[in-house]
This record gives C-alpha cells, sequence and structure tokens, in this order.
C-alpha cells in the first residue's frame, strides 16, 4: 500500500477518544464471542475426553445412555473373553463392567437438584479409563466405601476424605479423590459394582467397556458382539458415544453464540461506520491532496480500509484479553442423556483468540468500507473549492 | 513547441439548475521555462484554469497538452500517475498533513516512485535544502509558521523534479514578510532551477514577481 | 416545547449517522429483550404450576421408581384428594432428531389432576377405552403433521423395541407457558408390554388446601422414609424449578451477556453524540451569540440523545414483543410460551433512560462551558 501507514496510525491518535470507544464496541461483541464459545468447548471437551478411541463402549441393543441400559453378568463374561480384548499383566481382561446410576446429594452450598453420577466399577476399571487417584486410596472390595471426581469435591457437601456420604438408605465412606484428565468422569462418584448392583438396580450392569488390543479391529469385535445371539447389545468407541453425548448442548450454545454475535456485530459495525464517515469527513483536504499528488483512489481507499481494520483488530485483541480470564473456571450443566451434573471448565482456545481477531478484523473492514470508497471518490476540484 | 498547450477549451459547470460557462473557446500557451502570473477577479477561472492544467479537471470540450501528453484525454488512472511525476501542485491552504512532518510530507511524492529509502531521505533533504528548511525537518506542520509551512509545500511540490509547478494563490495566507521569501523562492526556483511556473494570484505585488503577467476576465484573455 | 424542531433539524444533518446509531439502539434493545425473556420464560413455567399439586419421587433419584403399593397409602394420607402417577417412556420417534417428552399415564386420574390439559371429551373417552391409544400436544401433532386416527411408532431406549400407538386425541394446554409438544398413553400398555413389573416413576397428589403442602409432605416422607424406596415429596412448583436450575446458571450467563450488550452499544452511541458535539463547536457559539442560553443548549443535546435512544430503543423493545408472540416463537420446544414481559419491557426503558442520560452528558455539558469567544473561531 502505497500511502505510509504511519499516516493511519497518527490519524488515530488524533482522535483517540473515538477510536477508543469504537474499538470497545467490537472489543465486547469478541469477548462475549470467545466466551460463549468457550463455554461450548469446555462442556465438549469435557464429554470427547471422558471416551477413548482404543476403548469399546457396549450397552444393551437400543439404549441411548447408560441410564436405559442392561447387561447381564453372562453377557458381561462374554463380552470379556472376546480375544480382542487386551490383557493387564496378569492375563487378566482390560474389560470394566460398570452399574450407572443417577443419585440424589446435597450440595455443598444452598439448595438445587443434586443428580450425581454414582458408577460402580471393579478395580479394571481404572487402567481401561485412565483414572488415577489424587487423595487418598481407592476403595476396597466388598466395603461400602466411595471415591469422588475431583470436578465435584468443592461443589457437594461430606466429599472430604473420611466423610460419610448417605444415599440409597446406607452410609459410604469417602476413601479417596480421582481425576480423569478433566473429562465429564470427574463429576461422577465411584465404588465397587458388586456394592452398588443390589442396592440400586437388580442383577445387572449398565455397560461394559473394554480395551482393545488393537484399535484398528474394531469393526470386528463390532460385528461379532452385536452378531452373538446369546447378546443383545450395541458396539461403539467409546470415543465416539462421548461425542454424540455432548452435540445436544454444544450445538445449542454454538448457534446461540453465533446468534447473539451476529446482532451485536452488526451494532458495532454501525459504529464503525460512523467513525469512519467523520473521519474521512474530517479530513477531505488531506486526501484531496493525496489525490493530487498523483496516490491513486483505490490507494486512498485501500488506506482508510487498513485504518479501520486496525482500529477493529485492536478492539479484537482487547476482546479476546477480556474474555481470557474465565479460561479455567468451572461450571455446570445437566448431561440431559444421563440426567446428571457435569462440572466442566470454560476452555479459551489460541484458535479461539485467532478467530475473535479475524471476526474484529472483518467488522472492521465491513464497517469501513462505505466511508473508505467515498474517500475515493472524492471529486478533488470540489473539496478545494 | 511551447511546454503547455491550451487549445479551444470550453468549460461549463452546473451549479445548482444553473449552467455556468467558464470557459468558451480559450487558447493560449505556455513555453517552457516561463513564470506567469494569473490574475483576474473571482470568477473569471483562473482557478479552473490550473486545475486544467494539473488534469483534475476536464474541459467540456478542446484538448490540454503538457510536455507532449494530452493531459484532456487522460484516463483517471492514468492521470494520477502522471500528474505524480509532472505536476507540483501548491495550494492557498498549505494542506500539509498534520500528523505528518516536514520531512515525511515532502516524501510523499515520492513513495509514488520506485526508489529507494534512501534514494527519498536524498531527495527530501535537497528540496527543503532549497527551500531553506533543511533544520526543520522533523517539524509537525502545528510546530511551522505559516511561511515555513507553504515553504515546505513548495518542497513537496519540487521534490520529485516536475516538468510543471502550478500555485494556486500562494501568499493568500501569509504575512508581507514571508510571502516575500516565498516569491523570492520561486523567482530562484524559475531562473536558477529552470523550472516552468504558473502562478494564480489577485496580489499585483506577488504578479510583479512573475516574469509575465495574464489577465483573465470571464474566461477570456484581456491584455 | 418549540426546541423539538431544531433538534430534528440537527438530527437530519448526518442522516446515516442518526439512521445508524437509532438502529444500532434498537438491536441492542431487541436482544436484551431476547436474553431476558429466556430467563423469565424458563421461571413462568414454574409461576404457573398449581399450588394444590404436589409430587412424590423417589428419595435416591429421580431416575428410579416407586412401588404400586405405595397408591393406596399415599391416598389414605389426610390432605390428599387424588392420586395419580406416571413413567417417563424417553422413546424417539424417526431418526429421533426432535426431543420430546412422552408419558405412560393413568387414563383415570390422569387428567382430573391435570384440567390444564385439555381434551375434548369424546377424543379422552375414546383414548380410557383403547390400550394402545395416545393423546398428543398439538405443537407436537403440527410439527409432525400427524392427524387423529394415524398410527405412530415409538422406538424404546429404556424399553427397548417398537412401540406402535394410535393417536386417539389431541390437548391444548389452558396457558401457552404450559408445554403442548408431549406425547401421552396409557400405563396398563407399558405394564402388559414388558417383561418384568413396571412401577411409576413418580406419583402426584391434589391437596384439599394448599396450606397443607408442608405437612402431606413431611408424613409421606416419613412414611416410607425406612422402606427400600424411600421418598422425596415437594410441590409442584419446586419440581418444575429443579428442571430450570439443572440447565445451569442460565440468569447468570444471561445477564452477562446482556450487560455486555448495553455496554458495547453505549459506546457506538456515546461516540456518535461527542462525534457531532465536536463538528458543531462553531454553530453553538452562534447560537449563543444570538442569545440562546448555555441550559438551553444543554437541554437540547440532551433531547437529541434522549430521542435517537428513545426511538432505537421502541423499534428494538416493541418489535421483539410482536415478533416473538405474533410467530409463535418456543425456542424449538424447550422454552413454550415465550413472550417478553411487561417487566422486562420496563427494565428495558429504564436502562434506554440511563443509555440517553450516559451518552447525552459530555456533550451536553461541553455545549453548556463552551466559551463564545473561543469556539467563534471555529465558525468559517
Amino acid at each position: 500500500m502505497k500511502i505510509p501507514l504511519v499516516y493511519n496510525v497518527r490519524s488515530i491518535r488524533q482522535r483517540p477518544v473515538s477510536t477508543a470507544m469504537t474499538g470497545l464496541g467490537i472489543a465486547l461483541v469478541v469477548a462475549v464471542f470467545v466466551a460463549m464459545l468457550a463455554l461450548a468447548n469446555g462442556f465438549r471437551a469435557a464429554l470427547v475426553r471422558s471416551g477413548s478411541p482404543d476403548n469399546v463402549m457396549v450397552l444393551r441393543r437400543g439404549a441411548d445412555s447408560e441410564l436405559s441400559s442392561g447387561i447381564s453378568r453372562e453377557s458381561a463374561r462374554l463380552i470379556a473373553a472376546d480375544p480382542r480384548v487386551a490383557v493387564d499383566a496378569q492375563n487378566r481382561p482390560l474389560a470394566s463392567p460398570e452399574v450407572f446410576v443417577v443419585i440424589n446429594i446435597p450440595r455443598a452450598v444452598g439448595e438445587g437438584v443434586n443428580n450425581v453420577v454414582a458408577r460402580g466399577v471393579n478395580e479394571q476399571a481404572f487402567p481401561v479409563r485412565n483414572i488415577h487417584i489424587t487423595e487418598g486410596r481407592t476403595f476396597r472390595s466388598g466395603q461400602s466405601e466411595i471415591i469422588i471426581g475431583e470436578k465435584i469435591v468443592p461443589r457437594f457437601a461430606h466429599t472430604a476424605l473420611g466423610d460419610t456420604l448417605r444415599f440409597a438408605n446406607r452410609g459410604w465412606v469417602v476413601v479417596g479423590h480421582f481425576s480423569a484428565g478433566g473429562s465429564a468422569l470427574e463429576s461422577e462418584i465411584w465404588g465397587e459394582n458388586e456394592q452398588f448392583m443390589p442396592v440400586f438396580r437388580g442383577e445387572v450392569f449398565q455397560s461394559v467397556i473394554v480395551r482393545l488390543k488393537d484399535r484398528a479391529s474394531f469393526p470386528e469385535i463390532k460385528r461379532t458382539l452385536e452378531g452373538d445371539q446369546r447378546l443383545t447389545v450395541q458396539a461403539q468407541r467409546e470415543s465416539d458415544f462421548y461425542r454424540g453425548q455432548s452435540t445436544l448442548l454444544t450445538n445449542i450454545l454454538t448457534s446461540l453464540a453465533i446468534m447473539i454475535t451476529s446482532i451485536m456485530a452488526i451494532g458495532a459495525i454501525f459504529g464503525a461506520v460512523n467513525t469512519m464517515y467523520a473521519a474521512v469527513s474530517s479530513r477531505t483536504s488531506e486526501i484531496a491532496v493525496l489525490l493530487t499528488l498523483g496516490f491513486a483512489p483505490r490507494s486512498v481507499m485501500a488506506s482508510f480500509l487498513v485504518e479501520s481494520a486496525v482500529i477493529a483488530l485492536l478492539g479484537g485483541i482487547a476482546g479476546g484479553l477480556l474474555a481470557l480470564p474465565i479460561n479455567g473456571i468451572v461450571t455446570s450443566t445437566t448431561n440431559w442423556n444421563s440426567f446428571s451434573e457435569v462440572a466442566f471448565s470454560f476452555r479459551v482456545t489460541p484458535g479461539l483468540l485467532l478467530s475473535g481477531a479475524i471476526f474484529a478484523v472483518v467488522m472492521g473492514l465491513v464497517g469501513g468500507f462505505f466511508p473508505a470508497w467515498r474517500a475515493a471518490r472524492l471529486q478533488v476540484v470540489q473539496a478545494l473549492r | 513547441m511551447s511546454l503547455v498547450q491550451v487549445r479551444d477549451v470550453h468549460k461549463n459547470f452546473q451549479r445548482d439548475s444553473q449552467q455556468v460557462s467558464v470557459f468558451e473557446g480559450l487558447t493560449l500557451d505556455f513555453e517552457e521555462r516561463s513564470f506567469t502570473a494569473l490574475m483576474g477577479p473571482s470568477g473569471s477561472g483562473k482557478s479552473t484554469l490550473l486545475n486544467l492544467l494539473a488534469g483534475l479537471d476536464r474541459p467540456s470540450s478542446g484538448t490540454v497538452t503538457v510536455a507532449g501528453s494530452e493531459v484532456s484525454s487522460m484516463s483517471p488512472g492514468k492521470l494520477a500517475a502522471w500528474r505524480a511525476r509532472h505536476i507540483g501542485f501548491v495550494f492557498q491552504s498549505y494542506n500539509l498533513l498534520p500528523v505528518l512532518t516536514a520531512f515525511q510530507n515532502v516524501e510523499l511524492p515520492l513513495l509514488l516512485a520506485p526508489l529507494s529509502k534512501k534514494d527519498r531521505a536524498e531527495r527530501v533533504k535537497i528540496a527543503l535544502g532549497v527551500v531553506g528548511l533543511e533544520d526543520r525537518m522533523d517539524h509537525y506542520p502545528r510546530q511551522l509558521s505559516g511561511g515555513q509551512e507553504q515553504r515546505t509545500a513548495i518542497a513537496r511540490a519540487i521534490v520529485s523534479d516536475p516538468t510543471l509547478i502550478l500555485l494556486d494563490e500562494p501568499t493568500g495566507q501569509l504575512d508581507k514578510k514571508s510571502a516575500q521569501e516565498v516569491l523570492g523562492l520561486l523567482q530562484r526556483l524559475n531562473a536558477e532551477f529552470k523550472k516552468t511556473i504558473v502562478m494564480v494570484t489577485h496580489d499585483a505585488h506577488a504578479a510583479e514577481r512573475a516574469l509575465q503577467v495574464l489577465h483573465l476576465d470571464k474566461g477570456e484573455l484581456t491584455a | 416545547m418549540k426546541l423539538i424542531p431544531l433538534v430534528l433539524a440537527n438530527l437530519r444533518r448526518h442522516r446515516l449517522r442518526t439512521l445508524l446509531t437509532t438502529l444500532g439502539v434498537s438491536l441492542a434493545m431487541f436482544l436484551f429483550a431476547s436474553l431476558r425473556s429466556v430467563v423469565t420464560t424458563l421461571n413462568a413455567g414454574t409461576e404457573i404450576a398449581s399450588a394444590s399439586r404436589m409430587v412424590v419421587q423417589n428419595a435416591n433419584a429421580i431416575v428410579f421408581t416407586l412401588p404400586m403399593s405405595y397408591r393406596a397409602r399415599l391416598a389414605a394420607v389426610p390432605g390428599v384428594t387424588e392420586v395419580s402417577w406416571a413413567n417417563w417412556f424417553g422413546g424417539q420417534y424417526g431418526d429421533g432428531r426432535v426431543f420430546f417428552g412422552q408419558f405412560a399415564v393413568d387414563p383415570e386420574s390422569y387428567f382430573t389432576m391435570y384440567p390444564e390439559i385439555q381434551v375434548p371429551p369424546d377424543q379422552l373417552d375414546a383414548f380410557k377405552h383403547e390400550r394402545t391409544a395416545a393423546i398428543v400436544g398439538k405443537g407436537l401433532m403440527d410439527l409432525f403433521g400427524w392427524h387423529v386416527g394415524q398410527n405412530v411408532t415409538l422406538r424404546g431406549t429404556i424399553f427397548p423395541g417398537d412401540w406402535v400407538f394410535t393417536i386417539r386425541g389431541v390437548y391444548t394446554p389452558s396457558n401457552k407457558a404450559l408445554d403442548d409438544r408431549s406425547f401421552l398413553f396409557q400405563y396398563a400398555y407399558l405394564d402388559e408390554r414388558t417383561e418384568h413389573r413396571i412401577e411409576p416413576g413418580w406419583y402426584t397428589l391434589k391437596l384439599s388446601d394448599p396450606a397443607l403442602a408442608p405437612q402431606v409432605a413431611h408424613t409421606v416422607d416419613d412414611m416410607f422414609r425406612n422402606s427400600s424406596a424411600a421418598t422425596k415429596t415437594g410441590t409442584e412448583k419446586a419440581f418444575n424449578q429443579s428442571f430450570v436450575t439443572m440447565w445451569g446458571n442460565v440468569q447468570f450467563l444471561m445477564n452477562s451477556i446482556g450487560m455486555a450488550v448495553v455496554f458495547a452499544i453505549l459506546m457506538v452511541t456515546g461516540n456518535a453524540m461527542m462525534m457531532t458535539a465536536r463538528e458543531r463547536t462553531g454553530e453553538v457559539a452562534v447560537l449563543k451569540t444570538i442569545g440562546f442560553t448555555d441550559r438551553t443548549l444543554f437541554v437540547l443535546v440532551m433531547m437529541e440523545a434522549g430521542l435517537v435512544t428513545f426511538t432505537g430503543a421502541f423499534i428494538g423493545l416493541m418489535g421483539a414483543k410482536a415478533l416473538y408472540s405474533s410467530s409463535g416463537f418456543n425456542g424449538f420446544g424447550f422454552l413454550p410460551g415465550f413472550d417478553v414481559t411487561t417487566a422486562t419491557l420496563a427494565i428495558g426503558f429504564g436502562i434506554t433512560l440511563v443509555l440517553a442520560l450516559a451518552s447525552g452528558l459530555v456533550p451536553a455539558l461541553r455545549a453548556y462551558r463552551l466559551p463564545i469567544v473561543q469556539a467563534l473561531r471555529h465558525v468559517e
């Protein structure tokens, strides 16, 4: 661009208040954009991380979630015996038959419905699902002991080590806390499946999760299990299962984000249009000079477009910074598939911030277009009259 | 062949609902190295003529030729480039860009030419030297007096070594002393540097400094 | 007020700027009204709950059932005049993309328990006499293009298999805020077709007097405290409320965004006012020279700000109200009875007042304080 950038930069500085206000308008649009998508991102990430492509989630055929599924002990044994299932150092299959229930427990602060997932597992669940004890120890077989996911420890009452949590007419001692790579599993309470079974749902598991020896063998094991007459099951990659669970809410949040920020963007663009028109009007003699000197009209237009884009970009960066502090803040919503609470953190990614900046520049270019065009079409003769 | 040839130029304006005719068949020449003062009452068309010479405006009919190029029929794109190369224009109200320093203002026309940064800086310093403002090159227009601003504008007009220098009431906003400085500079540019100059003015004292004076009245040359 | 023509003339000077600023305000207020209405609509659902109905759930969690034997014992509790029950079916229709509630209900007691669910008597009768009949909400009928007498197949998830129903009736809720997209069928059909015994997901109780609610809750929960299925009893309002909170802190989210929107538009409006002020310095001086007082000029500028903001707000707020009520928008089924309440409009106009004051104050003060002589230098 032939007209020096320093001209635009200095001109922006000549009207600091106007520039700041326009930039701030754009900053707020970008901040809302980043914040809402960070919310959607966070929820999605929590759920997606819960599943691994190396694992297979087996549910009863026709069930759309663990809640509505049921698998007998015999079926669970057959599934675990499949040759494609990986084994651990002691040659035991890495298969986790799980009891899945939703329980109601009191909050740490205030009232509110407190549906939390309680999952009954055996020791195989830990390697299969990549769970790590962060405090205390895991539960012992045969005992009324439970461990609590990190994310919900601060949110509910009686979750400290040594506390007793009451549900299903029994007291359960909290012996440990666990982490699960930031996934939705961290919003759960875990205990032994044999302990949970009789108390809750009778003699069935809700799901069986197995680790594959070879990730690529999934299509085969799916065919085998689903075709087996003794079983009535469906098999999915664990990662696909959780991705499906996150879709509804992620879509709602994303659509909401786009709708809201689009409307806001129009307002911000109007602000940019006003500012740039005013800038062009107050600088007609300068534009006339540039045109007289021989700068082509399209150079003048480019110059003003760049000016508008720069203001907008500064606003976009400010907006990203404004939204940045929410990264990592924990909030919660309900996973309607399991009717239980999922706690997750806002996730601001570099990609998101970049999108925000680009969004800002687009707003600046759209807003600056007509004013820049007018600058380029300035009739020198009339301007100098 | 004269440097500038104006042949049978007609120029009409539409002002509100009126058709105003400024020139009706004007023909005149400007020789190379001439220094002409254009005088006349307001509405006589002197500024319009200047605009036609610079290619800022187009005649309704007739031709304007400068250094062999028919300015009156060039496309707007070509005109811009041509103007950058061949014309140095000085306005009554200086019209320096307030956000740029004197140096940067003078440098502006050179940005349109394929010169290196070093070459540009050299030429700017020469131009500012000619007008006697080398020590002020990092000052902003608001830090310069009216006369200094106008001299900077003249430096900008000569920095690309143009074929023709056009001035529209260059001393109109200056006090007597500054006006004298500027006019002296113009005489030097013409005598020493062999520049062709056309200056519109209503100031008889300014006109005296030129080598010839043309009078325009209602679009016609009078004695 | 004789100043109004002057105000209008000033605004007409930069038609585009005035137009864009006004439109910007209307967009912002439209958005504000929409956001707030999400919260008010969610809460409205709880407001219309009947004070004389209570819900009895399994204390462990909503996903557990209660024994059928409880029915008689609940009916015997003092203060309880009627008992009904239902179960959540949770099936899918077609590709399963569209979510709607499906309930297995007791035909005799359910409709007397919920008079808001209005069904033509002949249709209700047909429903009661046919095991596989279904009564469907008007909204759902329209959505899928079903008609009475049609067979509909639902794919069970909790209760596996394909379930065929015949639509025998259509219900219309007596209140717009009530859901009209539910699918009701016979509890007995569910029981019949499932291998093991079906139990109610929850019971609903009708009270003789709403004031008895706390007492009844206490009695019921005590009664079953040591059973295998302990109960949690609460008012219908509390039950509805719990579903709203399950979404998360929606109120906080909407309010935060609302604040950002208002702030952003303040920037746009304030900027427009200030640019205008800067351009009119000379004129203000001339007006003062003619004899206009400082105070008059202050009022003039404030009126300009007020006119732009309130016109924009009117378009945005009333536009939102008109749009939502005429289009029957219901948040894709999640927000039945979506409406912009009078309270929201009032708050919207209140914010507009603040907007007008905030954006107009600085330029108005500037005009007020402008020293004539200095400003006259700006006049051409």
